[in-house]
C-alpha cells in the first residue's frame, strides 16, 4: 500500500522540480489566482530582507505574513524550494494516514449499525465495501498532489501550501484523538491563517464521538470535555503568540496580519468575492459590508454543526471549503485542500446531481482567468467585470458542489435509515442550509 | 444544422444590416475640424533623394545623417543599437545574426510636461523602399516643430530591420526584457505613448493608402484610430483601402456583397495568422493604438502628391494630440467588411457560438448516454434496476478511467516534442541530412507532426481491456471537451482564428468513432488537422486577393509559413505555434486516437 503512494509522491516532486527549472515558475507566481498579498513569496522575500535589515518586517504595507513563518524562511530560505515540495508531500501523506484511520471508523461504524439493525433492510447497495475503500486514501494523496491547483501553487511558493500542512496534521491529530496535538495543530492554523477557527467545532464533536460522550446541553461530562478541549486550544494559541512577540518584540503582528485579513484594504483582484464589492463600493458603506461579509464565513458553523453533528468528518469538509469560498484572500491552493477530500466521498456518487456540469463549470472558468486577465490588463480591450463574471462563475460553481455534496450526504443518510424504497417524497429538509 | 447555422451566420456579417457605420465615439476626436496647413511635399521629396543618397553609400541606415538632420531640426536625438540572433536563419529574409540601429527624434511638447507621447514610426528596409516615407517624415519633423499647439510629446523613429528594431526600440523604451533582444538602453524618453501610426512609402506619388489593422495575435487597436484615418482620407479626396480592397459604393447588389465578403474573410485570414500585417503590430502589445499605413502606387488615374499625404498626417496627429485620455470609447473586437463599416463582437459571436453549441450538444448527449451525466430525478429515489447499475459502475469506470491516461500523455507528449525539438533537433538534422538549418528546422516540425499521426494505433494496445466501447467514449467525451474550452478560450483571444478551428474541426470531432466508414472519417479528420487547415488557409488568401496559388507553389508557402510562424513565436512571442503544438495538436491526436480506438 506504501509502494503506490512513494510513486505518486515521485511523480509529484519530479513535477514540481521541472517545473521550477522552467521558465513557467515566475509566470505562474505573478498570477493573482496563486497568489495573493497574504501569501506571496515576493513578500515573504520582502519582509525577510527587512528583517535582516533589522527593521520591523511589518513597517511597510507590504508583509503579513506571521512571524513564525518569516523565522522560518529566516533559516531556510537557501532551501526554499524544498521546503515546499516536503509540505506538499507532509501534508498529502498527513491527509492519507487521516484517511485510512477515518475509513476503519466508518468501517467499525457501520459494522456496528448493521449488527444494531440499524438500517433499513434494502440497503445493502448503499453500504461501503472495504473493496471500495481500500484505494481512497490513496487517491486522495493523489489527489493533492497532481491536483493543478496545489502544484501551482507549489511552484508559486505561495505559503498557502504551509497552512495546508498545518489543516492536515490537525485533521490527522483529531482523526487520531489526540486531543491535544489537535488542539496544538488547530492554534497553529488559526494562528496563520485566522479563519481555521470554525473548524474548532467539527473536531470538538469528532472527539466527542470518539469518546463515546453523548452531545447533550445538559450532560456535566459533555461541558468538562469541551471545557478542556477549548482551554488546550487557547493555551496553545496564546503561547504561539507569545512567542511570536518574543521574536519580534513587538505587537505589531497582530494589526498586520490579523486586521489585514479582517478588514481586506488590498482589493488586487484574485478569485474571491471581496475585491470587486470593496473596490465598487462607498467608502462609507464599506465597514458595513466587511462585517456582514465576514460573519457570512462564521456564519455557517451553527447550523452546520446541528445538522450534522454525528458526522464531524464531512462536516470539517463542508467547513474548509467554505473558508476557501468566502475568505478575503482565497487561493486556489486552498481550494486544493478541499478537493483532495472529494474522494472520500465517493460513495455518495450516486446521489449527486449534476457533478459533472459543475467540474465542467470550474475547469472552463479556471482556464478563463488568465485569458480575461490577459484581456484585461494587457490588451486593454476587456475590463474587471468580465474577470469578476468569471470569479462570480467559478464562486457559484464550488459553492453549488459543495451544496451538492452536501445534500447527497444528507439523502444517503436518510435513505439508510429509512431504507431505498419509499413511496412519499422526501429530502425536503437538506435544502434548508446551504443556500 | 447548429454547424450550418454558424458559418450562415458569418457569411452573412458581411451584409448591410448587421455591419453598421462606423463612427467616431471620442469626443476629443468628434469632427474633422482642423485646418491642416503643411505644405511641404516638395521638402519631403527633396529628404527622401538625399537619404536614399546617403542610404546607398552606408550600404545600410545612414544613422550620422539620420541623426545630424534630426538635430539640424531642433529635436532631441537618440540612437538604439541593438542585437539579436535569430533561433534559426530566416530564408525569406536572409537573416540570422542581426545588429542594427534605431535612430530616433524627440519633438517635446511646448504646452505640455512630457507625459505623454505620439510615434511617428517609419521602416528603413533594404533597397529602394520606404525612403519617401522617411522623406516625409522629416518634413513632417521639421514642420511640427514650428508650431505651438503640441501637448504631447511627439517621437519620430525610424527602426531598422522592421519589426526587430520595432521590438528591441518598446521593449527599451519600456524597460522590459520579453523577448531575447540585446540592446543598450534607450537614452531618452518621453511620456507614456498614446498612439502610433507607421507609414510605408516607396513612391514620390500614390494613388491610395491601405491601411493594415492586424497586430501581433491578431490584436487590434481601437476602431476610433481606423475612424479617423478615414474620415481624413475622405476630407483629402485619397482613396483609401483595407486589405487592399477598395470599398464599392453600391452596397445591396450582390457582387457589392461578395466583395465586402472577401473584404471580411481576408481580414479573418489575416486576424487568424496571428502575424502582424505591419509595424504597429508590436505597438499593441504594450497597449498602445497603432496602425499601418502603405502608401499603394497602382496604375490609376488620380495621384496624390506628398503635400496630401502630409495633410493627412498632420490631420490624424493634431487630432490625436487633442485627446485627453486613452482611445477606450469605441470597439476593440471588430471585423470589417470595408473601411466604413465594422462588425461588434455582440454581432460575430454568435457565429461562433452556434458553432461551439454544436460540440456542448454533443458531449451533453454522450454524457446523459454514457451514464456520466445528471442521475435519475432527486425527488424519487431511483428504481432498483438501475440502481444495481449505477452502483456496478464505478469498478467498472476504474480501468475505465486509467485507459485514458496514456492516450493523453502520448498525446502532450508528441505536442511537446513538436514544440521543443524543431530548434533544438536542428544542428543534428544539419549533420546527417543534405538541408539547410532553416529547412531542417521546418522539415522536422512536419515529420514530428505526421510522425504523431502513427502513434496512436499502438497506445491503447498496451493496455489489456482498452478497446472497451466506454474507453472509447470516454476519451471521446475528453477529446470533445477539450476542444470545445480550447475554442473557447481562443475566440476571446483571436476571435478569426478560433472560428477558423472551429470551423474546420467542429464536424470532424462531432462525427469520429471507431465505428462506421473507417477511410471516410480518416479523410475527414485529416482535413480538420491544424496543419492542413492552415494550408487550405494559405489557398484561400491567394484566391481572395486573386492571385491564385498552384499546388506547388502552395506547398512552398506552407513551408514558408511554418518556418514563418515557428520565428513569429521566438521572436516576438506570438502564441499561434504553442497553441497550435501544445493543445490543438494533442487535442487532435486525441480524436484520432478515437478513430483508431479498435
Amino acid at each position: 500500500m506504501a509502494a503506490p503512494l512513494v510513486l505518486v509522491i515521485l511523480v509529484a516532486v519530479t513535477v514540481r522540480a521541472v517545473l521550477y527549472r522552467s521558465s513557467l515558475a515566475a509566470f505562474i507566481s505573478e498570477r493573482v489566482e496563486v497568489a495573493s498579498p497574504l501569501n506571496a513569496w515576493k513578500r515573504v522575500v520582502e519582509g525577510l530582507a527587512l528583517l535582516d535589515l533589522g527593521v520591523s518586517p511589518y513597517s511597510g504595507a507590504i508583509f503579513h505574513e506571521t512571524p513564525l513563518i518569516i523565522y522560518l524562511f529566516h533559516f531556510l530560505i537557501e532551501y526554499a524550494e524544498l521546503v515546499f515540495m516536503i509540505t506538499d508531500v507532509l501534508t498529502a501523506v498527513a491527509l492519507y494516514l487521516a484517511i485510512q484511520d477515518f475509513n476503519k471508523v466508518v468501517f467499525k461504524k457501520q459494522k456496528l449499525l448493521i449488527e444494531l439493525d440499524k438500517y433499513a433492510p434494502d440497503v445493502a447497495e448503499l453500504i461501503q465495501t472495504p473493496m471500495e475503500m481500500h484505494y481512497i486514501p490513496l487517491k486522495v494523496a493523489l489527489f493533492y498532489l497532481l491536483n493543478p491547483y496545489t502544484v501551482m501553487s507549489c511552484v508559486a511558493k505561495s505559503t498557502c501550501a504551509i497552512n495546508n500542512t498545518v489543516i492536515a496534521f490537525f485533521i490527522l491529530a483529531t482523526i487520531k484523538g489526540s486531543a491535544f496535538l489537535s488542539a496544538v495543530f488547530l492554534a497553529l492554523a488559526t494562528y496563520q491563517s485566522l479563519y481555521p477557527l470554525t473548524l474548532f467545532a467539527p473536531a470538538l464533536l469528532y472527539l466527542l464521538q470518539r469518546q463515546f460522550i453523548p452531545i447533550k446541553l445538559k450532560s456535566k461530562s459533555f461541558w468538562l470535555y469541551t471545557m478542556q478541549y477549548a482551554a488546550l486550544y487557547l493555551c496553545s494559541l496564546v503561547v504561539i503568540i507569545c512567542l511570536s512577540f518574543f521574536l519580534l518584540n513587538s505587537w505589531d503582528f497582530i494589526p498586520s496580519v490579523y486586521g489585514f485579513i479582517l478588514s481586506v484594504p488590498d482589493l488586487t483582484p484574485n478569485i474571491g468575492l471581496f475585491w470587486y464589492f470593496f473596490a465598487e463600493m462607498f467608502e462609507h458603506f464599506s465597514l458595513f459590508f466587511v462585517c456582514v461579509f465576514q460573519i457570512n464565513v462564521f456564519f455557517y458553523t451553527i447550523p452546520l454543526a446541528i445538522k450534522l453533528k454525528e458526522h464531524p468528518v464531512f462536516f470539517m469538509f463542508v467547513q474548509i471549503a467554505i473558508i476557501s469560498i468566502f475568505k478575503s484572500y482565497p487561493t486556489v491552493g486552498d481550494i486544493a485542500l478541499y478537493m483532495a477530500f472529494l474522494p472520500v466521498w465517493s460513495h455518495l456518487y450516486r446521489f449527486l446531481r449534476n457533478i459533472f456540469i459543475l467540474s465542467c463549470v470550474l475547469i472552463v472558468c479556471s482556464l478563463l482567468f488568465p485569458v480575461l486577465w490577459h484581456l484585461w490588463i494587457y490588451a486593454g480591450s476587456a475590463n474587471s467585470n468580465f474577470y469578476y463574471a468569471i470569479t462570480l462563475t467559478f464562486n457559484i460553481g464550488q459553492i453549488l458542489l459543495i451544496s451538492d455534496y452536501f445534500y447527497a450526504f444528507l439523502r444517503r443518510e436518510y435513505y439508510l435509515t429509512h431504507g431505498l424504497h419509499l413511496t412519499r417524497q422526501d429530502g425536503t429538509e437538506a435544502m434548508l442550509v446551504l443556500k | 444544422l447548429s454547424y450550418v447555422a454558424g458559418l450562415g451566420w458569418f457569411l452573412a456579417l458581411a451584409f448591410p444590416p448587421l455591419a453598421p457605420r462606423t463612427y467616431m465615439s471620442e469626443n476629443a476626436m468628434g469632427s474633422t475640424m482642423v485646418e491642416e496647413q503643411f505644405l511641404f511635399g516638395e521638402r519631403a521629396l527633396s529628404y527622401s533623394r538625399e537619404f536614399a543618397g546617403h542610404k546607398k553609400k552606408a550600404g545600410g541606415m545612414p544613422v550620422a545623417w539620420l541623426e545630424k538632420t534630426l538635430w539640424n531640426l531642433g529635436l532631441e536625438v537618440h540612437r538604439q543599437p541593438f542585437s539579436r540572433t535569430l533561433p534559426f536563419p530566416d530564408e525569406t529574409r536572409e537573416r540570422y545574426m542581426v545588429k542594427g540601429t534605431n535612430v530616433y527624434g524627440i519633438l517635446r511638447a511646448p504646452r505640455a510636461a512630457s507625459t505623454e507621447a505620439l510615434v511617428l514610426s517609419v521602416p528603413c528596409s533594404e533597397g529602394p523602399h520606404n525612403n519617401q516615407a522617411v522623406g516625409l517624415m522629416l518634413a513632417l519633423a521639421s514642420y511640427f516643430r514650428g508650431q505651438i499647439y503640441w501637448a504631447k510629446d511627439i517621437i519620430f523613429l525610424v527602426n531598422e530591420h522592421d519589426l526587430l528594431g520595432m521590438e528591441a526600440w518598446l521593449e527599451a523604451y519600456h524597460d522590459v526584457n520579453v523577448t531575447e533582444v540585446q540592446s543598450s538602453g534607450t537614452l531618452g524618453r518621453a511620456g507614456a505613448i498614446q498612439a502610433a501610426i507607421s507609414l510605408e512609402l516607396s513612391s514620390d506619388v500614390v494613388t491610395s493608402f491601405d491601411v493594415a489593422v492586424e497586430g501581433l495575435n491578431g490584436q487590434l487597436p481601437n476602431l476610433d484610430l481606423l475612424n479617423l484615418f478615414h474620415a481624413f482620407c475622405q476630407k483629402n479626396g485619397l482613396l483609401c483601402t483595407i486589405q487592399g480592397k477598395l470599398q464599392r459604393s453600391d452596397w445591396d447588389s450582390l457582387p457589392a456583397y461578395a466583395h465586402s465578403l472577401q473584404t471580411l474573410l481576408l481580414m479573418v485570414l489575416a486576424q487568424a495568422s496571428g502575424q502582424p500585417r505591419g509595424d504597429h503590430g508590436l505597438f499593441l502589445r504594450y497597449r498602445i493604438e497603432a496602425i499601418t499605413l502603405r502608401g499603394i502606387n497602382s496604375f490609376r488615374q488620380y495621384k496624390y502628391d506628398m503635400t496630401t499625404v502630409g495633410k493627412t498626417l498632420e490631420g490624424m496627429f493634431r487630432k490625436l494630440n487633442n485627446l485627453l485620455e486613452r482611445l477606450h470609447q469605441s470597439y476593440f473586437f471588430y471585423l470589417l467588411p470595408s473601411l466604413s463599416r465594422f462588425v461588434s463582437i455582440g454581432v460575430y459571436m454568435p457565429a461562433f457560438g452556434f458553432l461551439i453549441l454544436v460540440l456542448v450538444l454533443k458531449i451533453s448527449f454522450w454524457a446523459v448516454g454514457s451514464g456520466w451525466g445528471p442521475f435519475p430525478s432527486p425527488w424519487h429515489p431511483p428504481p432498483a434496476g438501475a440502481a444495481g447499475l449505477t452502483v456496478g459502475f464505478p469498478q467498472e469506470s476504474q480501468p475505465g478511467l486509467l485507459v485514458l491516461v496514456p492516450p493523453l500523455l502520448i498525446c502532450h507528449a508528441t505536442g511537446l516534442a513538436l514544440y521543443f525539438l524543431p530548434v533544438l533537433g536542428q544542428r543534428m538534422a544539419t549533420q546527417h541530412f543534405p538541408v539547410s538549418e532553416s529547412e531542417a528546422v521546418v522539415l522536422t516540425v512536419i515529420a514530428i507532426y505526421v510522425a504523431g499521426m502513427a502513434l496512436p494505433h499502438n497506445t491503447h494496445r498496451v493496455l489489456a481491456g482498452g478497446g472497451s466501447d466506454r474507453g472509447w467514449m470516454a476519451l471521446k467525451l475528453l477529446a470533445l471537451l477539450y476542444l470545445a474550452v480550447q475554442l473557447g478560450c481562443l475566440a476571446l483571444l483571436n476571435f478569426s482564428l478560433g472560428f477558423l478551428l472551429a470551423a474546420t474541426m467542429v464536424p470532424a470531432a462531432a462525427a469520429v468513432q471507431p465505428t462506421g466508414p473507417k477511410v471516410l472519417l480518416a479523410a475527414l479528420l485529416v482535413l480538420a488537422t491544424p496543419a492542413v487547415t492552415l494550408l487550405l488557409g494559405i489557398f484561400l488568401q491567394r484566391e481572395l486577393v486573386e492571385a491564385p496559388a498552384a499546388a506547388a507553389e502552395g506547398w512552398q508557402l506552407f513551408l514558408a509559413a511554418v518556418g514563418e510562424g515557428l520565428l513569429q513565436h521566438h521572436l516576438y512571442g506570438s502564441f499561434l505555434f504553442p497553441f497550435l503544438a501544445l493543445g490543438a495538436y494533442p487535442c487532435w491526436l486525441l480524436l484520432w486516437n478515437v478513430l483508431f480506438w479498435k
